[in-house]
């Protein structure tokens, strides 16, 4: 019998197929955090003086404030002197064409298999690459901008429609929202941009890709997502990081705004270096996401699979402001050798006959820790406002961990707001079972961890979603002998 | 086919099957019965690679290979199934896509090509046909929430898909009505041939009555004490265990 001891004792870090480093003339600023760093960043990108203003306010509210201590697990220490916050492949930084970057750099999204190139195009996935800061590539921006499609890096945008990242900017994550946010805004380098116009449905997937190669630097990007009156959108976001001893930080902030009748799908596969079997190293995952549905019948729709980052703290949210308007938050999340997961959602019911449907699956296996952290809001003029969350938690082996904490706070009594939570064991009769029709042990524990995941992983636009299942299976290699 | 030879195999220490021999060949249907705790469940566990078990004495041979030197996954692959007395049920797995990565894994041990989409979907609806079964199990997730007699018309479909050459029925008539008895049984007789072989263990001789056997084996703590043909089954009805026990006894 696989003992659990023996179990664990095969919990080992499999090799992380997407550790490598690309050799490129970088240009890093050196460590520190002052407001000259800001300064630098904001000259470096041509930005106007407000948003200079902007980013400065936000830093003197990141100094005033401290790291948040109700998570469920022992914050690490930051030195923010000890970051670098901003690399940049040398060379010029707007690239013209696919012909302008660097090989190399093109030979790496090619091993990440981000469709970049010409021939990949057609899979029919317009994509955004950020390699540590800067964004070097965005595919398919002539089609889209037949149709009114405005995507492109949050540089550009900031250049060519000041008047919309103004607008919107911050409104849905304020600098003051958390100590992370407030970094992100006072030293964000770069990030994607969309904008959806009135009417309009966006025929590809929208996707991102974010890298981080450079050493002793931080990742912090900002994406911000506007869909119109009647518009659709559904957006990926993938990330990859190198291996490395020392811990990284990435501090990203995503903002969603859904007009009357709109439709954001927002989907994440995070798979940044999770560090090694005894937590040496691995990326700190420190994200504030965050979407608004803003007129009436709008709907908002995060789906993310976790399977990376030593550490990773986030809660996609939704705020249901117009009536009727709907969200969903759908969650993979695993956590394997000293991996640790603090992650779930809020959503905030404010406008009337609100809807908010809520699915989490955590899979922890060897030290993994692995916390569901749920709010569920329903304010006093949301009548008839309806949630429904169900959090499953799948243990593999027993040193490892998952916990839950569920918060409900409802102010209207005509609010009905469902919770169901689960906790379940890979049996090993079900391995057995599987081993008996002739499925080895690898595919059986991949069989049973897809099926486990199958509503979140159905939300997935195809393609990923198949992605998805491979990774599922890889990040558990090895877990059960 | 297959063929034991003095097995000894204990559990924690304990040792059930202590010197059992056994002889099969194609073609041929062995029913196992015994009282309970005698052993034949542990003697399915054993051969299928459940690692439970400690195997201390003894060989098996299976179609000429060493099969306890085989994982569980090879054991099936070479062709050796067993129905579970309790299948178990596995949530979210589709049955059909179970179905067919078990029917593709046992394929590529034998160096055949994979079947895909369509032409496994006909073999399913064949096999189906064959049995008597309609469709709706193979569209559910694996086992989740089958009725006892679901679980077990499971079971004789995976076989049938599988097709083995040396399938193992652990007390498949527990928990069965008489229908759902007829049609696994009638599912048997359909799958078996010159050319595989079935192994029955079950507590009724009215089983029996439906898949009827070429031998029957009485095992008792650990060995087989007495092996007949099919009105041994018959015997055991009408006077039980108790005159094997005692005879039993008095050779000790």
């Amino acid at each position: 019998m696989s003992t659990d001891l023996e179990i664990l004792n095969q919990v080992e870090a499999e090799e992380y197929k997407y550790g490598f480093t690309t050799d490129i003339d970088m240009e890093i600023l050196p460590k520190g955090l002052s407001e000259d760093t800001i300064r630098f960043i904001s000259s470096k990108k041509n930005e106007p003086e407000w948003l200079l203003e902007w980013r400065l306010k936000a830093f003197r509210q990141f100094e005033k404030m401290e790291l948040p201590s109700w998570q469920n697990f022992e914050m690490p220490e930051f030195d923010f002197q000890d970051i670098s916050y901003y690399a940049a492949p040398k060379k010029k930084t707007q690239y013209k064409s696919l012909d302008e970057v660097d090989p190399e750099l093109l030979a790496t999204f090619e091993k990440l298999g981000i469709p970049l190139t010409e021939q990949k195009m057609l899979a029919g996935v317009a994509v955004d690459a950020v390699f540590d800061s800067v964004s070097v590539a965005t595919t398919f921006k002539e089609n889209l901008k037949e149709l009114g499609i405005i995507f492109c890096s949050f540089g550009e945008a900031v250049q060519e429609h000041p008047e919309l990242v103004k607008q919107y900017l911050g409104t849905v994550v304020p600098s003051t929202d958390n100590i992370f946010a407030a970094l992100n805004a006072a030293v964000f380098s770069d990030g994607s941009f969309v904008y959806i116009p009135k009417g309009v449905r966006c025929p590809m997937e929208l996707s991102t890709y974010f890298r981080i190669n450079a050493q002793n630097t931080g990742q912090f990007e900002r994406t911000l997502i506007i869909a119109d009156e009647s518009s659709y959108v559904s957006y990926l976001e993938g990330c990859t990081a190198p291996m490395r001893d020392e811990n990284q930080m990435h501090a990203a902030v995503v903002e969603l705004i859904a007009m009357q009748d709109a439709e954001i799908k927002y989907s994440t596969v995070q798979n940044w270096y999770p560090g090694d079997k005894d937590g040496k190293g691995g990326i700190y995952n420190f994200v504030t996401k965050r979407g608004i549905c803003k007129g009436d019948r709008s709907k908002i729709s995060w789906t993310q699979v976790e399977t990376g980052s030593s550490i990773t703290w986030k809660y996609p949210s939704v705020i249901l402001k117009g009536d009727r308007s709907e969200g969903e938050f759908y969650s993979v999340a695993v956590t394997k050798n000293k991996q640790i997961a603090d992650t779930g959602t809020k959503i905030y019911h404010i406008g009337k006959d609100t809807r908010s449907r809520i699915i989490s699956k955590g899979i922890s296996a060897g030290n993994g820790q692995n916390s569901y952290r749920g709010l569920v809001q329903v304010g006093p003029n949301a009548a008839h406002a309806r949630n429904f969350t169900q959090c499953d938690s799948l243990l593999i082996g027993d040193r490892c961990g998952a916990h839950t904490f569920p918060y409900i706070e409802s102010k209207n009594n005509t609010a009905m707001v469902e919770h169901e939570a689960t906790t379940s064991k890979i049996g090993e009769d079900q391995i057995f079972y599987l081993n008996q029709r002739g499925i080895d042990t690898e595919k059986a524990v991949a069989l049973i961890v897809n099926g486990y995941c199958k509503e979140v992983l159905n939300q997935l636009p195809m393609e990923f979603a198949v992605e998805a299942q491979k990774l599922l299976a890889i990040s558990l290699e090895g877990s059960v002998g | 086919m297959l063929s034991i030879k003095n097995l000894k195999a204990s559990v924690e220490g304990k040792e059930i099957l202590k010197g059992l021999n056994l002889e099969v060949k194609a073609g041929e249907i062995h029913a196992i019965m015994g009282p309970n705790g005698s052993g034949k469940s542990t003697l399915a566990s054993v051969l299928a690679g459940r690692e439970d078990y400690e195997i201390t004495e003894g060989e098996v041979s299976f179609d000429g290979k060493d099969l306890l030197d085989l994982s569980p996954e090879d054991r099936a692959r070479e062709g050796l199934f067993l129905a579970f007395q309790y299948p178990v049920e596995i949530p979210g797995v589709s049955n059909i896509n179970f179905l067919k990565t078990a029917v593709n894994e046992v394929r590529a041990y034998r160096n055949l090509a994979p079947l895909e989409g369509k032409e496994f979907l006909s073999t399913l609806k064949d096999r189906q046909k064959l049995l008597e079964f309609d469709a709706s199990l193979a569209n559910r997730s694996l086992n989740e929430g089958f009725s006892g007699g679901e679980k077990k018309r499971n079971e004789i479909l995976q076989l049938a898909m599988l097709e083995p050459k040396l399938a193992i029925l652990d007390e498949t008539d527990s928990g069965l009505d008489i229908d759902a008895l007829r049609i696994v049984s009638q599912g048997v007789n359909k799958l078996r041939s010159e050319n595989n072989a079935f192994i029955v263990i079950t507590h009724y001789q009215r089983l029996l009555e439906h898949i009827v056997p070429d031998y029957v084996h009485v095992l008792y703590k650990g060995k087989i004490v007495k092996s007949g043909t099919k009105e041994l089954a018959l015997e055991l009805e009408e006077k039980g265990y108790d005159w094997l026990k005692e005879s039993q006894a008095e050779l000790a």
